[in-house]
This record gives C-alpha cells, structure tokens and sequence, in this order.
C-alpha cells in the first residue's frame, strides 16, 4: 500500500532559526482579523456590521456567488470593525474578543455514521467548510461538486516549516475524526502523503486512507506535488485538498461540536527571538505570536516562499501555520564585501559559484533582497 | 565602503531626474550597481532570493577565460620568436614572450571593451535602460577570437557592429539571437577576408631589428595547411592540445579551454549538457570522415584530411574554445534540456562537416555555432511541442 516516491529535482533551504521543538500556550488573542483576501477569487458577502456581538462559530461573511459557504468568527466578542481598501474591497473583519470564549454549539457527532449531505451541512454551518481547497485554481471547494479525490499532506518541506509530526502529538483522535469525515465526502480515496522520517504514530496507523511515503528535497512535502505522483488530475476533474491543522479542525468540529480554530503556529526566522511553536488561533495578530517584532525586519505569515508579508501589525492568515520574521533587505551592498564579487561564505545560492554547496550543513540568513536588479532571463547552466 | 557609500550618494542628485547630468543616469547608475547591489527588496513572490546574479555569472564567465587570454599572450610571443628563429641561437624567455604578447594582445582587449562599453553606454542613456553585463564576456571573447595581427580599428568597427545589430536592435543582453563575438568575428571575416584569413596575420612576424624569418616559415594556421592539403604541416596533436600552434589570440589552447569548462562546469555557469553533446556531435563526424576518407580515390582532395584522427580533429583549431565558450552562450543557445544535446551534437558536427569539405571557411565552428543560434529557438520549439504532445495523450486516454 505504502510504495516510496523518491522526488530527485528540489531544494531545501538551509535557513537559521528553526523553530525549537517546544509548545507554548499564547494568551488569548485579544483582537482577530479574518481576512477574505487570503481566498482566491473570493467576493465576499460581509453578513455583520461594527458592534454586532459574534461567538465563536458565528457567521461573519459569505461567498458572494455560493451563500452557503460561510466564515465564522474563531473568537466570540464584538465586531471591531470591517476593514474595507480601495473600491471598498473587504481586507479584513477583526473581532475584538472576550477573555472567555464562547462557542456556538454545532452538535457533536460520529462522522463515521452520518452520511455525506449531514457532513457537508455540518461543515458549512460551522465555517470549517473553507478549509477544504479545490483543484484545480487552489480555491475554495464548491459543496456542490465532489471530488475524485481529497490530498492531505501530512508533512511540510518548505524552509523552516512546522514539524507536524509534533503538531499532531496528542491529537491523533481529532486527526481520525477529521479523516473519517473527508472519506465521507468523495465516492474516491482519502489520500495521505507522509515523509519517509515521520514517526508520527497518528499518521502511519491512520485509518481509511491511502498512505504514500515521499522522500527527498523540497517540494516533496507540497501537495501538488503529491497529486502528481499519486493521481494526477486530468481536464474536468476536481481534487480537494486539507491540510493536516485543518483536518484536526474538521475532527474538533465533530468531536467537541465547536468550531474550535485553534492553531499550532511555528515562530522562525533569523530575526525571531525565540523561535518555538505556539498555540494560537486563526487570525491571531503576529505580533503576539512573535513575542516581539523589532525594526526592520520582514513580517512573513506562512513561509518564506509563499508567505504573505503581512507586516508588525498584521494578522496570521487562514491557512497559515507559520511565522518567518526575516531581516529587510532594503539596503545597498557593497560589491566586494556582500555583493557580486563576494567570496560569499554567508550567501545561499543554488548555484555552485557560491561555496555554500561546500558547506551542507551550514545554516543561512539570507534577508529579502532582491540581489540584483531587473534584467532579462538568462538561463546559465541548467 | 562608507565613504564611497557616501560619494555615490552625494553625487546621486546630479544624475537623478532635475540634475544637471540627468542625461546620463543610467550610466551613472550602471556605475552604482557595480560598487552596490542595490537595497531593492523583494515585494511580491518569495521573500528570499538566490544570491547569484549576471554580475556574478558574467565575472565567472571572465574568469574562466583568463587561462585562455594568459595562454594566448604567452603563444603570441611564442610563435612571433619561432618565427624569426630566435631558438635556435639564443633562448628566449618565458616572460619577454609574455610580454611580446601583452603588448600585442593588451591593447586589442581595451579596444574591444572601449568601443563596445562606450556604446553600450551610449544605449542605455539613448533608450533609458539599465546597463547589461553582458559585454563584460562578449568584450573578452571578441579579442579572444582575433588573429593578433587585426588592426585596432578594424576591432573597433566589429565590436561595434557586434554590439548594434548583433545585441541592442533585439533589446540587449537576454534578447540576442546570436552569439554577439562570433557575430563580430564574422562580420569581420566577411567583410575583410584578407585580415581575418590567409597566411598572413596569425603569427606576428614584424620586428624592429629586420631579422630574417626561418626558412620555409609559413604563418597558416593547422586548418589553413589541411586545407591546402599539405596535411604534413599540421601541428602534432600534442601541440595542438597544449597550443603550440598559430592561430587566433585565445583559441589555440584546446588546455586553457579544458580549464575554463571546468571553471564553467563546476560552479553550474555553463551548461555540460552542451559541451558534451558538441564534443560528441564533432566526434561523431571525424569518426565518419575516418571511415569515409580511405575509400574515396586520389583525385578527391580532401581526402587526406579526413583521415585526421579524431582526437587530434578536436584538439584543431578553435573547436575547443567555441565548445566552451560559444556554443554554451546561454542566451543564444536552446533553453530546454532535450534541446541542448540536439544543439550541440549539430555545432559539432557541422563544425567539423564545414571545416573538411569546405576549402573556403578553413575553421567551422563559428559557422557551425551561429547557424545553430539562429535554430536554437526552433528547436526549443519542438522539444516543447513534443512535451505537449506526450502529455495530451493522457488526456485523451483519460476522456476516451
């Protein structure tokens, strides 16, 4: 059942600041911000107004052309305000949130017994419906398709990424659960890609799924990756993908009957204090998840390949399970001493005119410059 | 580096928008970006990035070509003494070659890099764009790729050419179809035959003191005599692989070369799918000459040339030196992996193809490689229709 795929073309970034192997419980949040702008192509329907008080579980906004898909709030409180740029486009609806929360009860229930409509049902009243993506265009899935397939990724290879083997730790019943209910979903398989060094008993006994193990350097951990090598997805076929933070949520849904968007967020960075794990909550500002953020460092939520620079006083996105705090790059280098013609002992590069291939296990702290200007593509050596 | 942070910025207003030398910002700022990556960071996409860039590429590039231009000197001084038959009566040192070479050499390689970057400078403040490295390598190859005895001037007019209709018409450094030095080399090959062929300019024999060259010397280069069919002149490959031959300034050096492929190789600048696929194609030819040769009669004159063996074929003139430095052109060659071994499996055989059947281009491989450049795109082209092809039949497998 488990055969290996052995991915041979990719990098892995060899970054400083990984996050040590320790959770921390954060307090509270006391202000979060949902942001519709973390969704592809989502118009939103804004359904509450300043003031409203909202629980946990309480409906905030609504795709435009597919009502039943809601976001709900993860904290109760009050709506603090609807951020709206330019042409009144919704940035943002942060919730200002009681010490306490309180939740809206959805029912607990065995997914295992329900049929597919109840679950669905379930999954778009709760707001945990958005966690489900659809591919192809990486967008929120429709309820009313069903997939060939639904791809979890059970590990992440980006640079510094989480460790979820230790984020599943202790929460192998809502992983089940979560599993339970997406095999409910599609008339096709759950499939679950697990690294070849996970020892992550949640994942390898997990049941009702199709275990692949992928090996080898970045992107082996992307699930479309995964779904290249497992079952790739031709014209007219839809595939669903859930990360493994949200099918613990799914699993939290049914087991505790709340929308419970609580989540394992990893710090790093070169420029994070102390980096480590925390538990937060979906929409936490990255302020408190960082600690502290000092000057001219770069505020990343998600990794440093995908992330969005969300800035000191931004709000950790939907689907992010991260936090790389990066030093800016915004100023000049001198050419001998870090720039071009540099003997580059502290510079990360692919390609071989930098030592850094010399030097495997060395840790880099590269900043976010561009390292050069704009110029036309120049394929050298490939 | 304060201090000259300090200077580029004070001088910065003079050059910006308003400033008295607004006109030539962009020299200025070609200036800047030299001594100063500058502070851009990144806005959108990853937030880190590698940290090579053309700078860095095209210094690389250089660098591996030095074994080439110090080689080359050293064979200008070497073969202007043979000529004059200094050997045989007194040794002359390795540096008073060197230094015959220098001043010989010297003076072509700063006009190249004169002319070329003073239009390149020109463009850019003409049409308000960034200066491109890409003269830095072309600057050095086009010297390389020179008899020695090319006059000044005539360098001057080939690296402008080269640098206008070979580069900047198709919007600089990234956008050339063909190889901008061969594009020099070529023009001037055409348009002054007797400067850039013959018997005449390949070994510097002019000297101050009026001595009398060696008996029976002749200043064509190993190609020039195969050509002549007198095949008993051609340099011994031993020679030929170490240099000892006339020739252009940087090419006669199949050594020097093998150096610079393991510079390129090694740090991943050029492209060893190339190489390897030009030596191959090139062998592949001489192999078939090899088999062919014997069997023609007497009266076909090239007859004896294709029994050159194939190593010492190789080793021949400016092969090495395009298999190396040209045919790896990463802007002019094919882009994708399947194409680089088509590609240079044709510059080698071509190059060897023209070479031996063609009495009147005496070298190939500039020929080869820019005939190639210009097919470079097409056959990108298939290779990446073939790719779309292999994978619709999924597709149709999976609707069917």
């Amino acid at each position: 059942m488990s055969n290996i795929v052995r991915i041979r073309k990719g990098l892995d970034i060899r970054l400083k600041g990984e996050a040590e192997k320790v959770l921390v419980q954060l307090d509270p949040a006391k202000v979060v911000a949902i942001k519709p702008t973390d969704f592809h192509g989502l118009v939103p329907k804004v359904l509450v107004k300043p003031g409203d008080p909202v629980q946990a579980g309480t409906p905030l906004f609504a795709d435009k052309y597919n009502e039943r898909v809601l976001w709900t709030s993860p904290v109760s409180g009050e709506v603090a305000d609807v951020v709206r740029g330019e042409k009144r486009k919704v940035l943002e609806v942060r919730i200002l949130a009681d010490t306490e929360t309180r939740y809206v009860d959805m029912g607990t229930g065995d997914p295992s017994t329900m049929n597919r409509e109840t679950i669905v049902q379930k999954l778009l009243k709760s707001g945990a419906w958005p966690v489900i993506k659809q591919r192809p265009y990486d967008i929120v899935a429709n309820p009313a398709t069903e997939p060939k397939a639904i791809f979890v990724s059970a590990f992440d290879s980006h640079p510094l990424a989480p460790d979820l083997d230790l984020v599943v730790r202790n929460h192998g019943a809502d992983f089940q659960t979560g599993l339970d209910a997406l095999g409910k979903l599609t008339k096709g398989k759950v499939h679950l890609g697990v690294s070849d060094r996970t020892a992550a008993r949640e994942f390898l006994d997990a049941r009702g799924v199709v275990r692949h193990t992928f090996s080898g350097p970045h992107p082996a951990g992307n699930v479309g990756v995964q779904i290249h090598h497992i079952s790739p997805v031709s014209k007219g076929e839809l595939v669903w993908t859930v990360g493994v933070q949200d099918v613990m949520l799914i699993g939290r849904l049914f087991r505790q009957g709340r929308f419970d968007a609580s989540r394992i967020v990893a710090v790093t960075g070169s420029k994070a204090k102390n980096p480590k794990y925390v538990r937060t909550i979906i929409g936490a500002p990255v302020q408190a998840i960082a600690g502290s953020v000092e000057d001219h460092a770069r505020v990343v939520s998600g990794n440093c390949l995908t992330g969005d620079n969300v800035g000191a006083e931004g709000y950790l996105g939907f689907y992010h399970t991260q936090v790389t705090l990066l030093p800016e790059g915004d100023q000049p280098k001198f050419f001998i001493t870090e720039g071009w013609a540099s003997p580059g002992l502290n510079i990360f590069s692919a390609n071989r005119s930098f030592p850094a291939w010399l030097m495997p296990g060395k840790k880099f702290a590269p900043d976010t410059n561009q390292n050069g200007e704009l110029r036309a593509f120049v394929m050298s050596g490939q | 580096m304060k201090f000259l942070r300090n200077l580029v910025e004070g001088m910065k207003p003079t050059f910006s928008k308003g400033g008295k030398l607004e006109k030539l910002h962009w020299v200025f700022d070609g200036l800047e970006t030299f001594l100063f990556t500058p502070g851009h960071a990144t806005e959108r996409g990853a937030h880190i990035r590698d940290g090579i860039d053309l700078k860095r590429t095209m210094s690389i590039v250089i660098t591996a070509m030095i074994p080439c231009l110090l080689f080359g000197m050293w064979n200008v001084g070497h073969q202007h003494y043979n000529a004059l038959g200094f050997l045989r009566e007194v040794e002359v040192g390795f540096w008073h070659k060197m230094m015959f070479g220098a001043v010989k050499v010297l003076p072509i390689v700063v006009v190249s890099y004169g002319v070329g970057l003073g239009i390149e400078f020109l463009f850019t403040s003409i049409k308000g764009h960034p200066i491109q490295e890409g003269y830095l390598v072309s600057g050095m190859l086009i010297p390389l790729v020179m008899p020695v005895e090319t006059p000044l001037w005539m360098v001057a007019v080939g690296s402008a050419f080269a640098v206008i209709i070979g580069k900047e018409v198709f919007g600089g450094t990234g956008m050339n179809i063909l190889n901008v030095a061969l594009t020099a080399r070529a023009f001037l090959f055409f348009a002054y035959p007797t400067m850039m062929s013959g018997d005449k300019v390949w070994v510097s024999t002019a000297n101050d003191m009026n001595f009398p060259l060696v008996d029976g010397f002749s200043g064509a280069t190993s190609l020039g005599h195969a050509a002549a069919g007198n095949i008993s002149k051609v340099t011994p490959m031993m020679d030929s692989f170490w240099g000892l031959e006339a020739g252009s300034i940087g090419e006669t050096s199949a050594f020097a070369c093998l150096i610079g492929a393991a510079v390129l190789i090694i740090t991943g600048i050029g492209s060893w799918r190339i190489m390897l696929a030009t030596l191959l194609g090139g062998a592949a030819m001489a192999t078939l000459f090899n088999w062919v040769g014997p069997q023609l009669d007497e009266a076909y004159t090239t007859r004896m040339y294709m029994q050159i063996p194939v190593l010492h074929q190789l080793v021949l003139g400016g092969f090495m030196f395009g298999l190396v430095f040209m045919a790896t052109d990463p802007v002019t060659a094919t882009q994708t992996n399947t194409g680089k071994w088509i590609y240079g499996f044709l510059i080698g055989l071509l190059a060897i193809l023209i070479r031996v059947v063609n009495p009147a281009y005496p070298e190939g491989m500039m020929l080869a490689i820019l005939f190639m450049n210009v097919m470079a795109p097409l056959i990108d082209h298939y290779v990446v229709q073939a790719n779309i092809k292999r994978r619709m039949k999924r597709v149709a497998l999976q609707t069917a």
